[in-house]
């Protein structure tokens, strides 16, 4: 596959120096989790992180939503300052199932422009248009109890898609999914990224999906997290999960782990 | 109806034949118990007669009001108690053993305060009820997922917006066994100050009654008691039911 042209393009969110110290609490000692840290995205990129259990990744995502402040350092959005608070043009996905269970699956994609105050009639269109997009149609009027854990994700991925979000930060969504499916979801998500032209920085533990997605793979170091490489995939934009079998795919989830096994190992206590 | 209603309904019946035959044979006295079939039609002739109507209309509407303030004030007391969290592990002990606390010796403190009212009687009943329904706020507040409350952030929602539309929904299975609990509180707190406390009501009815040896009078309105409180209980069953086989998936 040709690699995507590198273009200089326009920073759309950033953290600079940012870290983040949880206070002391019932006697045990304050946890240092992230940083000092640097990064920035490019406005339409599809980041990944990647790095071992416990290294930050997901407060690294909740200090860039604004649902937690950074100990130190800024955060910005579209030039202006996120300070604890979540943005207008944010969405999040996150790991656990966050769907509501006393709606409905369309009351649930509607639940956020209802909040906003949208009418009627733009509601029904926009959550139309993204339960079929989701290929949840069938199952508007369904309950989350009644869907699998794959369907229940994407009716939170459709929550946060129908306030056309500019950034879009997702915490390890298909984390419970099976191999095959969290490839389907793969290039779902890969289509929506392409038609919305929003930023993504999608958090992941597995390596394979985060070179299958993304423009950029950020690897950090076991807690506290720092990136200790930004890896360019050099993907085209139009891809899908068929890059698996591309020769070049192996060598770059080797080089990811080459870099990550050492920090692995350091998180779960093993020695050389 | 479903197999285990079938049965639930032959145990219901079994046990009124049952009582009925004892009665009629004569293994239980008039003088102690009157058949339930008589119970039923002492009833009905209260009800075409109009004796009935003030009574119920004095007792329910006591009740009602006892279980409203049950409901709505120990939700926003749960609310209140559940954002402090230092208050409330001061608050929990007390919590614990508040029903070891006999209720009805504050009786002339309620008459000194408030007269010979509805008044004391409906804040007996307020009493009985709304620690059982804080209680149960505060377990469903705990049990909310913390992801559910993550995406209220995200929609910007306020305090009182993700009180309603994410805390309260999200508890409700809990909060409904408090409103269940809240309206038995609510009953046996009325009926039993109405008992000793008031000129007028079933509970009134029902003891002047049985100091009068009337037990027609006595045993037709402990009927309408029984029958009352089956039915609003068995309603709000029902309807929790529906609530949670939506949110279990029909399983």
């Amino acid at each position: 596959m040709p690699a995507a042209p590198k273009t200089m393009r326009e920073t759309h969110a950033s953290v600079a120096g940012v870290t983040r110290i949880f206070p002391a609490v019932g006697g045990q000692p304050p946890v240092h989790a992230l940083g000092p840290l640097d990064l920035d995205l490019a406005k339409g990129e599809f980041f990944a992180v990647v790095g071992p259990s416990g290294c930050g990744k997901s407060t690294l995502l909740e200090v860039l939503a604004g649902l937690s402040a950074p100990t130190e350092g800024t955060v910005t959005f579209e030039g202006r300052p996120v300070a604890g608070q979540v943005p207008d043009g944010v969405g999040v996905v996150f790991q656990e199932d966050a769907s509501f269970p006393w709606l409905t699956v369309w009351d649930n994609v509607a639940f956020g422009l209802r909040r906003a105050g949208f009418e009627a009639a733009e509601i029904k269109r926009r959550v139309d248009y993204a339960v079929g997009f989701m290929g949840l149609a069938d199952f508007a009027q369904a309950y989350p109890a009644q869907l699998s854990g794959g369907m229940r994700q994407r009716v939170c991925i459709a929550r946060t898609l129908v306030l056309q979000p500019r950034l879009i930060l997702l915490d390890e969504p298909f984390g419970a999914l099976d191999q095959q499916t969290r490839l389907l979801m793969g290039d779902e998500l890969l289509r929506l990224w392409r038609e919305t032209g929003a930023t993504v920085l999608l958090i992941t533990h597995a390596l394979d999906e985060a070179a299958m997605l993304s423009d950029r793979v950020g690897a950090m170091s076991a807690r506290p997290g720092r990136f200790i490489d930004l890896v360019e995939t050099g993907w085209p934009r139009d891809r899908d999960s068929r890059i698996v079998s591309d020769e070049s795919f192996g060598r770059l989830t080797g080089h990811l782990w080459s870099l990550l096994r050492e920090e692995s190992m350091k998180a779960s206590g093993h020695k050389r | 109806m479903s197999r285990v209603g079938w049965i639930r309904l032959a145990i219901v019946l079994g046990a009124v034949g049952l009582l009925e035959l004892l009665c009629q044979t004569g293994v239980i006295k008039t003088m102690t118990m009157i058949p339930p079939s008589r119970m039923a039609v002492e009833l009905w002739k209260m009800a075409e007669s109009g004796k009935l109507g003030a009574p119920v209309a004095k007792t329910l509407s006591n009740v009602l009001a006892a279980f409203v303030l049950s409901v709505a004030l120990g939700f926003i007391a749960g609310l209140l108690i559940h954002s402090l969290p230092r208050f409330r592990r001061a608050l929990d002990p007390l919590l614990a053993s508040y029903y070891a606390v006999p209720f009805f010796v504050f009786y002339p403190v309620l008459i000194v305060i408030f007269g010979m009212s509805d008044l004391p009687i409906i804040i007996i009943g307020f009493l009985f009820g709304v620690v059982a329904m804080i209680i149960n706020t505060l377990n469903g507040l705990d049990r909310i997922p913390p992801v559910l409350l993550k995406v209220g952030r995200m929609n910007r929602m306020g305090s009182l917006q993700t009180a309603l539309l994410i805390k309260l929904p999200s508890a409700a299975p809990y909060l409904f066994t408090g409103v269940k609990l809240a309206v038995a509180y609510s009953f046996i707190g009325v009926i039993a100050s109405e008992f000793i406390l008031s000129g007028a009501g079933i509970g009134y009815d029902i003891a002047y009654a049985y100091n009068n040896f009337d037990n027609r009078t006595m045993y037709a309105l402990m009927l309408f008691i029984l029958t009352t409180v089956t039915a609003v209980n068995m309603a709000l069953y029902i309807w929790e039911q529906r609530m949670l086989k939506r949110r279990m998936g029909g399983r």
